[in-house]
């Protein structure tokens, strides 16, 4: 225990992490006992109400209360992250084994396809699949339309990390002692890499929010979900800051803050656990 | 061996334009959505009275659209139109073409994503360089936790913060729009002080969040840079502390920062449409808002096509300007 918290006192930046995104995940399950999450829904209370005792967070022109889009929102918001980045990052991992380990020919397509892709502005693609769906989202589609291009960039690097491990000395030792080619990917390669692929994932799940608050700003979100990125739609569609309603975007701006910032400095806690070598950097 | 590496380079910008084309072709008609149909039906709701007429006045619009022919044909004509840039007729404003639209809102784009780009690139490379420096004044430290935080923030979140506090608690700058309304665009001094007003707060929301960015990529090559035995040869010869920072330091970790670059350009577009979408910045990405709302599917594909190809060329200039800049890298295929 005295080692856990002394390493916590040295990897300052997972500590941080950790502790916004355990505050988040507080509100939303204290929240959830103590607010009424039907409340996110129009037309439930009185419209454009400032933060009061009644309406902690104020309320927005449609009547919803905003605490309760709030506690409903984030968790929403998170698993479009969570299944986008989960789904994109085991994707990568799949196709950067196949590539880097076998090499050759498929090596080629997938790095080729991997490198042209993230070249090309994502947001854009992904507006052009999101149009082309009929009807409105529901929340899961928003996240696999938000996990078709979340695959390219862990394939990039997990691809150049593999390549690098697949050419030390036990991969060699575990070749000639006769072991398959699986066998070498599950048991030689992927628990060396698994701190890397935690802070891969990391950044995934955080790119993927990043991608769905932005279908979500220009509209292309589940219109009838309280998602924290379809509250900042009805705030720029309502010019909710031009009309002084501070409280309407206060409360999303400041849980999406939370949110990237604590993925951000998680991610920086895991590369100092996965490439210790950047701990002379800092 | 030049011409072979830009002849590659160039053919891989050709493949990204006609992919473009191709999914911009294709999605869309997956879907089966009917734009003409949806149009005139709204038309027809607007005008209070649902008229009988909407069938063949649906074909009829197909018809000049070329929506009526086999799909190979429209997928032909369509490689054909964009090749030459035309991207069909506005749905949502008939008589202006999807070209004209992109060519009035391009500039704005174009203008504001190019000097904040070249300005956070600058800035925090530089400072990057600066802050990995021993030599360097001790108050630099303390800009790194906000450089961090600030990095890990969306430019469009920070847009709203910033113009709370700059423009509506203290109305120091205009709050909304590329220039003042009511005013027509003229080459004039007091034009272009407008257009500068109403552009600082988008630009400083890009500015300040891509700068860390650049300046933690920057420090971290810097590190590994002046561990090299080079430097300390450089040090040892008794070269100028300037000399050594600029010429043996800056100059090698600054190439992976251009390779970063050329990466980076997609993601610092997709989050500059979004800072227009907030600031109602008259660009690219105040028109694809626009053109989300009003389902005007040609706008957005045109949209798209255009910026695809606009930074597929831009990621293609700087591949090949890339073996100038790092001389160990020759036009040789890697």
């Amino acid at each position: 225990m005295r080692g856990v918290l002394a390493y916590f006192r040295r990897n300052p930046s997972l500590t941080v992490g950790i502790v916004l995104l355990a505050l988040l995940t507080l509100f939303v399950i204290v929240g959830g006992l103590v607010v009424d999450t039907e409340d996110a829904r129009p037309l439930s209370v009185p419209a454009l109400r400032s933060p009061s005792a009644e309406y902690p967070f104020g309320t927005d022109r449609q009547g919803r209360d905003l605490l309760a889009v709030m506690v409903a929102g984030t968790p929403l918001t998170l698993r479009i992250g969570f299944i986008a980045g989960l789904l994109g990052v085991g994707l990568g991992t799949v196709l950067a084994f196949i590539g880097a380990y076998y090499r050759g020919f498929v090596d080629t397509i997938i790095r080729g396809v991997a490198d042209i892709g993230l070249t090309v502005p994502g947001l854009l693609v992904l507006i052009i699949i999101a149009v082309s769906i009929k009807g409105t989202l529901t929340v899961n589609q928003m996240a696999i339309v938000v996990a078709s291009l979340a695959w390219l960039y862990p394939t990039r690097t997990i691809r150049a990390q593999v390549l690098s491990l697949r050419e030390r000395g036990y991969v060699e030792v575990a070749r000639l002692s006769g072991m398959s080619g699986p066998q070498i990917i599950f048991f030689e390669l992927m628990p060396n890499l698994l701190p890397y692929l935690a802070a891969t994932l990391v950044n995934a799940v955080s790119a993927a929010i990043l991608a769905s608050i932005g279908l979500e700003v220009l509209g292309l979100g589940p219109i009838d979900a309280p998602t924290l990125g379809m509250t900042l739609y009805w705030v720029n569609f309502n010019a909710a800051m031009i009309n002084g309603w501070w409280w309407w975007w206060t409360a999303p701006t400041v849980i999406i803050l939370m949110v990237f910032l604590g993925l951000f400095f998680l991610t920086v806690g895991f590369d100092e656990i996965a490439n210790p070598r950047l701990r002379r950097a800092a | 061996m030049q011409a072979a590496y830009i002849a590659r380079r160039f053919g891989v910008f050709l493949l990204i334009v006609w992919l473009a084309g191709t999914l911009n072709f294709f999605l869309p008609r997956l879907s089966g959505q009917d734009p003409v149909r949806t149009k005139l039906l709204q038309q027809a709701a607007l005008g209070g009275y649902v008229q009988g007429g909407i069938e063949e006045m649906t074909r009829e619009y197909e018809r000049r659209f070329g929506l009526d022919k086999p799909l190979w044909r429209q997928y032909l004509t369509y490689l054909e139109d964009i090749a030459r840039l035309d991207f069909n007729y506005s749905i949502a404003n008939y008589p202006r073409t999807v070209r004209e639209l992109i060519a009035d809102a391009l500039p704005w784009t174009m203008g504001l994503l190019g000097t904040t780009t070249l300005l956070s690139f600058g800035i925090g490379t530089l400072l990057g360089a600066l802050l990995a420096w021993p030599r360097a004044p001790r108050w630099m430290v303390w800009l790194m936790p906000p450089l961090w935080a600030l990095h890990a923030i969306p430019f469009f979140l920070l847009g709203l913060i910033l113009t709370y506090l700059l423009a509506f608690q203290l109305p120091l700058l205009p709050i909304f729009g590329g220039y003042s309304a009511g005013v027509t665009p003229t080459l004039s001094w007091s034009f272009t002080w407008d257009v500068f007003q109403h552009a600082l707060l988008p630009a400083l929301s890009i500015i300040l969040v891509s700068t860390g960015g650049w300046a933690l990529g920057m420090r971290g090559m810097m590190v590994t840079t002046m561990g090299e035995d080079y430097v300390l040869f450089a040090e040892a010869k008794g070269l100028k502390a300037p000399t050594v920072f600029l010429r043996y330091c800056v100059r090698n970790a600054i190439l992976p920062q251009v390779t970063a670059l050329a990466l980076a350009l997609g993601q610092i577009l997709s989050g500059a449409v979004l800072v227009e979408v907030i600031f109602g910045y008259p660009g690219i990405g105040t028109l694809l808002y626009q053109a989300i709302r009003e389902s005007d599917h040609f706008v957005i594909q045109g949209i798209v096509f255009t910026v695809i190809v606009a930074l597929g060329f831009t990621t293609f200039v700087l591949d090949v300007i890339y073996p100038w800049l790092d001389p160990r890298i020759s036009y040789r295929r890697a």
